[in-house]
């Protein structure tokens, strides 16, 4: 056993509205610069539809991800070291840019220069990467709001497993949002294949980030992850992904898309995981088996065997009251609402997703004592749809997280307008009624200093290192002053 | 795991992405946009450039129950920083070529300014040299000293020649930035110019409202829905348009709230909605009766539920009785029986009867009006006989106790027709000697509704019997199934019996932006009245379109209309200036024929257009047909005038060039594009540019009685188009003069929403960039201009004649009590009254060399008279002298020369921002209805809110008379539970909520409670090959807050990178479209030119853009060669006469308040791929 300390998410889908205030929060302050414009660290899917880049889970054509070869052990779906040195230079899995989109913008200037004529003067689109006109076919979020119909929907890789069984007729339609970053996986499969070792899983809290002065631009981190969430600098020729905004994180601060999720879908927290069975959790034969497993690997931070190995590991006291403190554990664990994106990729992501809650299918004539919330089973999203996002086919999971949910409104109901609480339906739930009030609490009224545990980086710990890599305050190099990092001069060594 | 690095060392690059992180500054500021939001941002700078925006995450929590309003904002709201150094922003002062070298030569050669001006635009060739200009491109930088002496000499020339009412001023929204609305206001009231409205004219304003409750618009917090146990969502796109108050709608649900989704199409709103119901687009009307149909059947006449009942009696008109007239051999519902009907008492004309139970006799309850005027503290909701103060038990209906049974005609229009029905009578006889059938509101609600009851004939039989309004009824009009509605409309009451009053419709544009939407929104609100829904917090109705809610509304108002030095406002409601002005009624065809069933007074509806204007009902400027600086010094010289007819109103000549409005300053807004209905008849008529107006049908030519028709129709009636914009939006395009403003970023302002309740500000994260200014400044500098010029050109004083409507909260409200028809008809009398059967006369002296020095300060009248705010007065010269020390003066008057300090003006003197004015204003009310508010009032003085505080943090209002709801104790606003507590009637003319409307124009149309009238079809393309004919639906868009943003490179890339259409996708295969393909959308009004989105998501046969999407942006040029207009481009304005009402308790004016809305969602367009 070895316990560390590892920053877990759990986004609600059930109230996700689909704003994308979270990819604005995220473009603002990391990709706005040159070479970074298709990249979307986060993103919000409509689904069913194509995602971005488009039909991203669809590992017949990236190979992302991890395979289990015939002896149970994890191989990366691109194949080995030798497999990967042959395809260097030419790597048919990745995306392109017709995956991704064209970036553009437009010819604003034109709207106040324009000379006089006889037409009114229009921005027109260019490209961001040849600076030429050009016409717009295809974004990062073209089919918001189920935008493309039918012809999109069916490039859902989540659709096309269900062989025809979805109609996409309007009286049938149905949605859900998808807001998506990088998973900061227990098993990166991003991590195993770089080339260069510039890519590494910190060890305080987790945080998968590619070193940008060891990256050598192979792009093997873009083909292996299986949630596409690693992207190529065409600029500065190195490849870039979210980071959890540790400067922030590191500062007690919420990441910018959790800080902006105005849906107040987001939780943040940290969850105390064994990592020395990882390999296991992420092996096992039937995919349907890995999210339990993958539970069973995130500990108890109760557990006093638990917490003793964690702080033999280094893991301080506000770190362990931290993963004690967060709703996360019980959303996962307890509760069991939440379930990780594709299990199946075996990558152990650590965002996790409360399935949404959707309106009765059309033509069910139901008695309004008897369903006044649509049941489970006529809910307009079809569970198998859900069960191949979320749970590697496992239809009862979805079941089962749905039922809570319902559950929850019902005996809110039942209290709110003082009627005898059904004791069949807390039953239903397999939870406890404490454990309803306090779901209630966290999925509807909690605060900022509820749904995100955050605690400040030990940098403490890191100022040897300071010592021995920074420079000291102005240093007179060959071309004047360089690097001036703040510090007090009393935490010298010396 | 060997691959599995942790690394510990050697981590320095980290940096690279910490450095990218910091900032040198960050300030709390908000976005000034018609989103109403109202939003608390930070901002943060670096290297002295605005990097990001980030919520503020430090709301007070009003009550630990209730999820908090952490964090607000939305994805426009995060990309707004975009702007801040993006390529289209206004840098400069920028003026047409065409124009300014006309103006630079002119100038040159005869130095005068004002006769350059002159020379210009008197001069045809010159002036349409640089107005067909207008839209094309030629911008030119100038300087700020050049364009405010070109400015001011126009102003000062079309003062002199035509009259101030010939210049105008559009800006909407106050609530969204109070300060930069004020700079252009009140510089326009200071001079004599015309302020337009704007909430009516986005067809925002429920009209419903003012006529149900004599309220503009009031609705809970977002906060109070959590307080509700079962929500319809009828029409408000929440997660997409109300997205910072998103997670109160998912979140309650986890409390056990039932959501029910009405919409056409799969909308955002349904996925969190429990059940989803479809009915054909404009069709809710028909379901909402249907559902009124079965609560009122089952909850009131099969089973009587307590509650309901009694909140009928005591908060609504259910109990009063209405006379039934003989009208053509029918006896139709007719006027309200009044107290001056039965009795002699003071006011009786404006006071209501009910039939009282206890003493089995005719009773005039307190409450009604006209006790609001008369100083006897009966004017509130106690059910009381106001003559001998006995407690009264009002008869909800006269069955059982009737005298006779008669047969009534209701009308119907989904065919045209009557449908008879029985209602119990009286028969009096009136003090006239008249013997006359009377009955209650509620009996003829119920027979209107369908409701059959014992003895009584002409009923349908059961909920599947096809008559109104029956569940089997709807199904054929609205394609909803019965059964759903008969269930949904059960659990709606259900759940209000269960919890008094907790179910909760929310509403918005879906509902609100069609013809009818008064009839739409009357009958969701029967529903809400007949479950005692209505200031119930969790319960009653919430509007939700446009940022309506000033909630220092006092000080905004005293200064933006610059009521501390002038009595008097031009004000306009837009909808009716642009009808006229850019000739939009010449071409309507919705004559009366087809809103009417029975005959009508007029065909046209311009016509009463120019009755209401008269009569004084409404208002329209210019107002006569000469310069009113010249018709003389005293009221009885321009009465004499009028009456002998030396000048008239310009309405009933209004393309004649006289009459033309001339200078239109636009400010924080798009007037022509955003919300410009019929935007190619702006550009045709007031502009005189290019348009693809294709409409040739003048139709008003041989119906219009009393509007001189003049051919052809004047073009490019408009002088001087001024925008202050901070980006080239489509109408800063088509300006003459555009003005660099400084940004939400950049200044000091206060913005407030009724979504909540707190009060943020605007602070500068940096100076204003390049040459741009504030509007306040802005203004401001033109003000000293234009003085400075001014006693150059006027060598005195002038008297400007004002003629004004009879406006709601003033005792003007009780003006024409329409007790005879006849009256309304005369459309001039010989001898005319002023406030009795016309507007009235206001005269004001103006010095405009002052305007300057008046701009700067605040006027004398806010410490030497008492001023009045929805009808309660209050003086403020304890305030003055506050303000004095605070701020500064000048010749003994507190200086507001800056925007900051307008800012804490407004905060000072305004109850909710200012216990001690509130206290004050409760005392006042008190006073009027001999009602008690000490717990409301009592702890309150203390609190004062200053402008530093709410930087700090964002502050909650004060509970004041003003408002209708109550925050005190932790409670979330929800409207009206001022009066459902304390017994404050509405300012109606009952006094209680209206369930039934008497005046003659609502009779005339058969709307005098609610009925179904399907949408307007105007069909002028005929179907043919690759032509889809469709029904236009422009709801508020996802990528935009109205056209704010829609240019935003965020917002564009998130999306389609342009304006779109969305397209049922068997629709776009029927004429060969496929996702993505250009499409041209036209109809007689007008073409676009966009790219089509093919969805699953959109029902057949309507076709969805989203609203303002602008002409700049990535639009071709259609086959004809004509660019693309604007998602406006096929709109047109219609007017219903019935918003014309005027001097009629609440059918009175008010700016934004009561007047024709600008509805668009009537529209039909013609669809083809664009080859």
């Amino acid at each position: 056993m070895k316990i560390l300390a590892q920053f877990m998410g759990v986004f609600n889908l059930d109230k996700c509205l689909g704003c994308n205030a979270c990819t604005v929060a995220c473009k603002n302050l990391w990709t706005n610069r040159d070479g970074t414009e298709y990249m979307y660290w986060n993103n919000v899917e409509t689904r069913p539809g194509p995602g971005y880049p488009l039909e991203w889970e669809d590992q017949e054509k990236y190979r992302g991800g991890w395979i289990l070869t015939r002896d149970g052990k994890l191989k990366l779906a691109i194949g080995g070291r030798i497999a990967r040195l042959l395809e260097l230079f030419h790597n048919p899995y990745l995306p392109t840019i017709d995956d991704y989109f064209e970036p553009f913008t437009f010819t604003y200037d034109n709207l106040i220069s324009a000379t006089q004529s006889d037409k009114q003067p229009v921005a027109e689109p260019i490209s961001l990467v040849s600076g030429k006109k050009m016409e717009i076919r295809l974004g990062p979020n073209w089919n918001d709001d189920l935008a493309g119909g039918s012809e999109a929907i069916l490039k859902d890789p989540n659709i096309k497993k269900l062989e025809n069984k979805i109609k996409t007729d309007f009286e049938n339609a149905f949605m859900m949002y998808l807001p998506r970053i990088c998973n900061h996986c227990l098993n990166p499969a991003c991590v195993a294949a770089c080339p260069a070792g510039a890519m590494y899983k910190r060890e305080e809290d987790g945080i998968v980030l590619n070193d940008q002065n060891k990256c050598r631009g192979w792009r093997f981190c873009v083909a292996a992850c299986p949630y596409k969430k690693v992207y190529y600098n065409w600029v500065t020729g190195k490849a870039e992904k979210c980071i959890l905004c540790y400067p922030r994180l590191e500062t007690g601060q919420i990441p910018a898309c959790f800080h902006e999720c105005v849906g107040r879908i987001r939780y943040l927290g940290v969850v105390l995981y064994d990592a020395d069975r990882v390999e296991w959790a992420a092996s096992a034969r039937d995919p349907k088996e890995i999210i339990d497993r993958h539970l069973e690997i995130i500990q108890n931070p109760f557990d006093e065997n638990v917490i003793k190995n964690a702080k033999e590991n280094g893991i301080t006291d506000d770190f362990i009251e931290a993963a004690q403190r967060t709703p996360v554990y019980k959303m996962i664990k307890v509760w069991k609402i939440a379930l990780p994106l594709h299990p199946e990729f075996r990558t152990l992501p650590m965002i996790w997703y409360i399935p949404p809650l959707s309106p009765l299918v059309e033509n069910i004539r139901v008695k309004s004592d008897e369903e006044f919330f649509p049941i489970v089973d006529h809910m307009r999203i079809p569970i198998e749809y859900l069960a191949n996002m979320f749970t590697a086919g496992d239809t009862e999971k979805i079941k089962e997280a749905l039922k809570k949910l319902i559950g929850l409104r019902i005996y809110m109901r039942q209290k709110r307008l003082g009627k005898k609480i059904d004791e069949r339906v807390i039953k239903e739930t397999s939870l406890t009624e404490e454990d309803l009030e306090e779901m209630y609490k966290v999925l509807a009224i909690a605060r900022l200093e509820d749904r995100f545990v955050i605690p400040t980086a030990h940098k403490e710990k890191a100022l040897s290192i300071f010592e021995e890599t920074l420079a000291p305050e102005y240093i007179q190099g060959n071309r004047g002053l360089e690097h001036t990092s703040r510090r007090d001069l009393r935490l010298r060594r010396k | 795991m060997t691959w599995q690095k942790f690394e510990k060392g050697g981590r320095d690059w980290e940096q690279f992405y910490r450095n990218r992180w910091q900032y040198d500054k960050v300030v709390r500021s908000t976005h000034g946009v018609n989103c109403t939001g109202s939003c608390s941002w930070m901002i943060y700078v670096k290297d002295g450039i605005i990097i990001t925006e980030m919520q503020a995450l430090d709301y007070p929590i009003i009550n630990p129950e209730i999820p908090p309003y952490e964090p607000r904002g939305c994805p426009r709201g995060a990309s707004f920083s975009w702007y801040e150094y993006s390529p289209h922003r206004i840098k400069y002062p920028y003026v047409r070529r065409a124009l300014l070298e006309l103006w630079r030569e002119e100038l040159q050669r005869i130095k005068d300014p004002v006769k350059a001006w002159e020379n210009i635009v008197e001069n045809p060739e010159k002036s349409m040299q640089y107005k067909k200009a207008r839209g094309k491109g030629g911008f030119v930088r100038a300087s700020w000293e050049e364009v405010y002496e070109l400015i001011s000499a126009a102003l000062i020339y079309t003062i002199k020649k035509y009259g101030p009412d010939r210049i105008f001023g559009f800006t909407p929204i106050p609530a969204m930035s109070m300060v930069s609305y004020s700079a252009g206001t009140r510089f326009l009231s200071l001079i004599g110019g015309v302020v337009m409205s704007f909430y009516d004219w986005y067809a925002d304003l429920p009209i419903a409202s003012p006529q149900v409750w004599g309220e503009q618009t009031d609705v809970p917090e977002s906060a109070d829905w959590y307080n509700s146990t079962y929500i319809i969502d009828w029409g408000t796109n929440i997660p997409q348009t109300r997205t910072p108050d998103a997670h109160f709608y998912t979140e309650v649900r986890y409390r056990g709230t039932k959501i029910v989704a009405i919409a056409p199409d799969y909308a955002e709103y349904v996925k969190f909605a429990d059940l989803w119901i479809h009915p054909k687009p404009g069709t809710d009307g028909a379901l909402a009766l249907a559902m009124a149909h079965v609560i009122a059947k089952e909850f009131h006449v099969d089973r009587e539920v307590e509650y309901f009942k009694n909140y009928i009696k005591k908060y609504t008109d259910a109990p009063f009785l209405v006379i039934l007239e003989e009208e053509d051999g029918r006896l139709v519902p007719g006027r309200y029986l009044r107290a001056s009907d039965i009795a002699s008492v003071d006011k009786g004309d404006w006071k209501l009867v009910v039939f009282d139970l206890n003493s089995n006799s005719f009773s005039i309850p307190n409450g009604s009006i006209g006790f609001r005027w008369s100083n006897d503290k009966k004017w509130n909701l106690e059910l009381k006989d106001s003559i001998t103060g006995k407690d009264i038990e009002p008869a909800l209906t006269f069955l059982g106790i009737h005298d006779k049974v008669v047969s009534v005609s209701f009308p119907r229009f989904d065919e045209k027709g009557y449908i008879e029905r029985e209602v119990p009578v009286k028969v009096i006889k009136t003090t006239k000697g008249k013997n006359v059938y009377i009955t209650t509101v509620f009996d003829l609600l119920l027979a209107n509704l369908g409701v059959k009851r014992e003895g009584l004939k002409g009923y349908p039989e059961n909920y599947d019997d096809e008559v109104p309004y029956t569940p089997a009824w709807q199904e054929k009009i609205t394609g909803v199934p019965r059964e759903l509605v008969i269930q949904v409309a059960r659990e709606f009451a259900q759940n209000a019996e269960e919890t008094k009053g907790k179910s909760l419709v929310l509403v918005g544009a879906g509902t609100n932006h069609w013809f009818h939407s008064d009839l739409i929104y009357r009958a969701i609100i029967t529903i809400l009245m007949l479950i005692g829904a209505i200031g119930v917090n969790g319960g009653g109705w919430a509007h939700y379109v446009g940022q309506e809610k000033v909630r220092p509304i006092e000080g905004w108002n005293t200064i933006a209309f610059a009521r501390d030095w002038v009595p008097a406002t031009r004000w306009q409601s837009t909808g009716l200036w642009v009808y006229m002005h850019t000739d939009q009624w010449r071409y309507d065809e919705v004559l009366m024929d087809k809103l009417a069933v029975g005959k009508t007074m007029y065909t046209h509806p311009a016509d009463y257009v120019r009755l209401s204007v008269e009569k004084g009902w409404q208002p329209l400027y210019p107002q006569f047909n000469t310069n009113p600086l010249h018709v003389g010094n005293s009221v009885d010289e321009v009465i004499n005038k009028l009456e002998k007819k030396d000048i008239s109103f310009a309405v009933a000549d209004i393309d004649n060039p006289i009459n033309f409005p001339r200078i239109l300053f636009v400010w924080r807004s798009n007037l022509l594009f955003s919300s410009g209905k019929g935007s190619e008849y702006f550009l045709k008529h007031l502009l005189g540019t290019e348009n693809s107006v294709e409409n040739r049908d003048e139709v008003a030519k041989n119906y219009v009685k009393n509007i001189r028709w003049r051919d052809p129709a004047p073009e490019g009636k408009l002088d001087l188009l001024i925008d202050l914009n901070f980006r080239m939006d489509s109408t800063a395009l088509y300006s003459d003069i555009v003005l660099p403003a400084a940004t939400w970023y950049e200044k000091y302002d206060i913005s407030s929403t009724d979504m909540h309740t707190f009060v943020h500000p605007f602070t500068p994260a940096i100076d204003p960039p390049w040459e741009a200014k504030s509007d306040w400044k802005i203004f401001v500098n033109l003000a000293k201009k234009f003085s400075e010029m001014a006693s150059k050109y006027f060598d005195r004083k002038v008297t400007d004649v004002v003629y004004v409507p009879l406006l709601h909260d003033t005792a003007d409200e009780i003006a024409y009590p329409m007790l005879t028809d006849p009256e309304a008809q005369v459309l001039m009398e010989e001898k005319l009254t002023p406030g009795k059967n016309m507007g009235k006369i206001i005269l004001v002296e103006r010095d405009y060399s002052k305007v300057y020095e008046m701009m700067i300060t605040l006027g004398p009248l806010v410490k030497e008279k008492k001023l009045m705010y929805f009808g309660i007065e209050n003086n403020y010269s304890k305030e003055y002298e506050e303000l004095k020390e605070f701020l500064g003066s000048l010749d003994d008057r507190p200086l507001i020369d800056e925007d900051k300090k307008v800012a804490e003006a407004i905060l000072r003197l305004s109850g909710s921002t200012n216990g001690e004015v509130s206290v004050r204003e409760y005392k006042y009310l008190e006073d009027k209805t001999g009602l008690d508010f000490r717990d409301l009032s009592e702890g309150i003085e203390e609190i004062k809110i200053t402008f530093n505080d709410i930087i700090a943090q964002p502050r909650r209002v004060i509970d004041s008379p003003i408002e209708s709801g109550i925050v005190k104790g932790n409670r979330t606003y929800s409207a009206f539970t001022f009066n459902v507590e304390y017994y404050v009637p509405w300012r109606t003319l009952s006094g209680r909520q209206h369930f039934y409307l008497d005046h003659i124009l609502i009779r005339e149309e058969g709307e005098q409670l609610p009925v179904y009238k399907p949408p307007l079809e105007i069909v002028k393309t005929t179907n043919t090959d690759g032509v889809l004919i469709a029904r236009y639906l422009t709801p508020h868009g996802k990528w935009q807050i109205h056209s704010t943003f829609m240019d935003n490179l965020r917002m564009l890339t998130l999306f389609r990178g342009g304006p779109v259409i969305w397209i049922n996708e068997d629709d776009a295969k029927s004429i060969g479209v496929k996702d993505n393909d250009w499409v041209e959308v036209f109809n007689e009004n007008g073409i676009i030119v966009t790219r089509a989105v093919v969805s699953n998501r959109i029902p057949r046969g309507t076709v969805i853009m989203y609203h303002a999407q602008e002409r700049t942006i990535y639009v071709k040029e259609s086959k004809n060669g004509k660019m693309s207009g604007s998602h406006n481009a096929v709109t047109r304005v219609h007017i219903k006469p019935t918003w014309l009402i005027g001097g009629y308790a609440q059918f009175s004016f008010a700016l934004n308040y009561y007047g024709p809305v600008g509805t668009q969602r009537d529209t039909i367009v013609s669809i083809r791929r664009l080859e």
